[in-house]
């Protein structure tokens, strides 16, 4: 097996306590302002996706995304 | 003769990593967390035994004395100046030094030394835990996920532990800074391994973060410190893994898991 790279989203002093919430829920806005921004297909967002696929889980995740579709989500994308 | 006995003697000395019948003190620390909080736990022990042995001499020694024969007429000292002032200094100097050290752990487990090398999510159900890997994801559907059911009590084969051993562990590489999402999906939950000293509630809504150095390899057993219902001994096994063997481990857990 190759040596696999680690990494991961770093330590965000914005969110220094255990409480993590905000961070995994600011990563994800960050990542789709970006390709708002940016567009669809920009490789610089897939920093912020993999950041907030770190952090979420994929309950949330998958949350979020059926609330973006039906225009549900609760803050501005 | 005398290598043969101390081989003998030290290869039945194994670290502790699960809870012992009758077990006294902690188990044996594999994070520097938990070294840390062995080791107030030792300073904290001096002073109460000094204080101890103090205020029971006190106490053993005023019941002795307590005689209508032999002691008939009591003291009648009500005021001391010198021995008050002292009474009161000496017992808020002692906590200081309790403190010292205390104030030192809590800080030090909140500092981030470095960025973690890998983020893996807890995620507790009612009843057993699932964990995701999802460093690696390419996008939101795959990520690498598998649930970890407690063995139950008829089936564990010989050797395993009752009620701590796991059909799925959390394989962790050693030596490396990780960081732990702490989540439920229903109801609150808690996730704890003693000797990693650590121990997060799983709120929901809310994820907590905690962050690990595994310093040995071996396989550590937890238990969830959140009782939520019947049936709820449910556990936690964390095996920590050479660096170099993780990346395999992991995928080979997730090809056992799918098939």
């Amino acid at each position: 097996m190759a040596e696999i790279e680690l990494k991961t989203a770093p330590a965000d002093f914005c969110f220094p306590s255990a409480n993590q919430t905000r961070h995994c829920f600011t990563r994800y806005i960050e990542y789709h302002k970006c390709l708002k921004a940016k567009g669809e297909d920009a490789a610089d967002c897939q920093k912020f996706a993999r950041y907030y696929r770190s952090l979420c889980p994929l309950e949330w995740i998958e949350k979020w995304n059926e609330q973006k579709e039906s225009g549900t989500f609760p803050a501005p994308l | 003769m005398i290598e043969v006995f101390l081989e003998w003697r030290f290869l039945t000395i194994a670290p502790c990593d699960a809870a012992e019948p009758w077990q006294l003190g902690s188990q044996d620390a594999a994070t520097p967390i938990m070294q840390g909080i062995i080791d107030l736990h030792h300073d904290i022990f001096f002073f109460l035994i000094l204080i101890f042995v103090f205020v029971s001499r006190m106490l053993v020694r005023a019941l002795w004395h307590f005689h209508e024969q032999k002691n008939p007429i009591p003291q009648r000292i009500v005021h001391g100046t010198t021995i008050e002032i002292i009474r009161t200094i000496f017992p808020s100097i002692i906590p200081m030094f309790i403190a010292i050290p205390s104030f030192a752990l809590l800080y030090s487990m909140d500092e981030v030394v470095v960025d973690p090398a890998i983020t893996i999510k807890a995620i507790g159900h009612q009843w057993y835990r699932s964990y995701e890997y999802s460093d690696y994801n390419s996008s939101d559907e795959q990520s690498l996920t598998f649930d970890s059911y407690t063995i139950p009590e008829d089936d564990p084969e010989l050797g395993q532990s009752r009620l701590l051993e796991v059909d799925n562990r959390v394989v962790v590489p050693a030596k490396t800074h990780l960081r732990m999402i702490v989540t439920p999906a229903d109801v609150p939950h808690s996730w704890a391994v003693p000797s990693s000293g650590v121990k997060c509630d799983a709120v929901p809504g809310r994820s907590n973060q905690t962050s690990i150095l595994v310093q040995r390899e071996g396989v550590y057993y937890g238990q969830c410190s959140e009782i939520r219902g019947t049936n709820h001994a449910f556990t936690i096994v964390v095996e920590a893994v050479p660096l170099k063997d993780y990346g395999s481990r992991v995928s080979n857990q997730f090809i056992l898991q799918t098939n």
